[in-house]
């Protein structure tokens, strides 16, 4: 009996969907502009184009036999739209329940129209829950993909802080620096590593100075990934030289028996760059006698 | 030519240095043979210093890491002195993710800088930095 109703609802729905597919778009725009709830970042044309877009992804969602609870779920189409309003929401900056209540407008523009084509209590009322329940998962799945599209942009931007937090620094003629500031985890060892290995090969680099003053900790894998950096240096002809070790550090480190002893390492920069410095003249001032060797 | 000609990667002879390279493709056949044509010819040359350009080396995997290992410690044994130059940063990256350190062999940052290690330059003029010389 319920679900006999239901399906009547639900063809009452489609039927109210083709037929005023354009004001029910035209009064979903409409809602969002008069509430306000989106703020300025989101323009009328856009809006008629996404709703335009989600009006046709419901009516093809209505007309297969996926349930309603279901349906913005399975349904691809749909599924899509909402996703896709949803992302763009969240790269223009609007806000978290502006956007969720925009979907949740719909509602009240589809019933507005399924009233217009019934006076039917009953039937208004199956309808309605229809609506309800088909929406509010809407609601739901904007929300999720709002949320997820914002997490992009903070992944982005963590991302891009990484880059700009590990420059490489050319200090003297071939010696490099690389001035490391905050916790030293495996992507970081990974973009710092292509920096300097990139700027090794550019600047033809015999030394490169690792200075750690700005990480707060070396623990084990800390020191793992700097070693890692270390023999990669190596591997392209070049050294390291670690500066920068303040005591607790260095406390840390002789504690944990963490073995550094292939790498040359400076308590600052500066004792680090005249260390360099005197390699890079020692290398090039005994070349010539060294025939005799 | 000493030895048996191999796979089209020429050793030049320049002073007591011998210079060579390795190509993209090398399959364990090429390598065998390129490790006996250049033992031959360091003996035979008695050469005291080997170059070995790998700057045209996309990939290193750990047949080739192992060859490079082998082919340092046979020209020790020879009394020579093997450098390896010009790694890209690519290649270095992966070899330290692999865990390949190529414990034993001498590295340069490029050609020019590996020469001034064995103590060949073509001028009196040292270029500036020269090449690294510790023994890891």
């Amino acid at each position: 009996m319920l679900s006999s109703a239901e399906a009547a609802a639900r063809r009452r729905i489609s039927s109210a969907l083709r037929a005023e597919a354009d004001d029910i778009a035209d009064r979903w725009v409409q809602l969002q502009l008069d509430r306000g709830a989106l703020g300025k970042q989101v323009s009328e044309v856009e809006l008629r184009e996404e709703a335009d877009d989600l009006v046709a992804a419901l009516t093809s969602g209505l007309d297969s036999d996926i349930p309603v609870e279901n349906l913005v779920a399975t349904h691809q189409e749909l599924r899509q739209a909402v996703s896709e309003l949803s992302l763009r929401r969240a790269r223009a900056g609007a806000p978290p329940t502006g956007t969720s209540l925009a979907v949740l407008y719909l509602k009240e523009a589809l019933l507005e129209a399924v009233q217009r084509q019934t006076r039917d209590g009953d039937e208004l009322f199956t309808s309605a829950l229809l609506v309800n329940r088909l929406l509010d998962t809407a609601g739901a799945l904007s929300f999720e993909t709002y949320v997820e599209g914002r997490e992009e942009i903070i992944r982005r931007q963590s991302r891009q802080l990484l880059e700009v937090s590990t420059p490489v620094v050319r200090l003297w003629r071939h010696v490099l620096a690389v001035p490391l500031i905050g916790t030293l985890d495996t992507a970081r060892t990974q973009v710092v590593m292509e920096n300097l290995l990139q700027a090794i090969q550019e600047n033809e680099a015999q030394i490169a100075i690792i200075d750690i003053t700005g990480v707060p900790t070396v623990d084990t894998a800390v020191a793992q990934h700097l070693l890692q950096t270390v023999n990669a240096v190596r591997l392209m002809g070049a050294d390291c030289v670690i500066s920068g070790i303040r005591p607790p550090i260095a406390q840390t480190i002789a504690q944990l028996g963490i073995d550094l002893s292939t790498i040359l390492t400076r308590a600052t920069l500066a004792d680090a760059l005249t260390a360099a410095v005197k390699l890079t003249e020692d290398s090039s001032a005994q070349a010539d006698p060294r025939d005799a060797r | 030519m000493n030895g048996r000609p191999s796979n089209g990667v020429p050793i030049l002879r320049l002073g007591d240095v011998l210079v060579t390279g390795l190509l993209n493709e090398l399959d364990d056949k090429s390598a065998v043979a390129f490790t006996d044509e250049l033992t031959t010819r360091i003996s035979t040359d008695g050469a005291r210093g080997v170059l070995v350009d790998i700057s045209r080396l996309e990939i290193i995997d750990s047949f080739v890491a192992r060859t490079l290992m082998e082919l340092t410690t046979m020209a020790r044994l020879l009394g020579a002195r093997v450098i390896v130059a010009g790694m890209r940063p690519p290649v270095a990256i992966t070899l330290v993710e692999l865990g390949l350190q190529l414990d034993g062999v001498e590295t340069a940052l490029n050609a020019e800088l590996g020469m001034a290690a064995l103590g060949w330059y073509q001028s009196a003029q040292p270029p500036q930095g020269g090449g690294r010389d510790t023994d890891r």
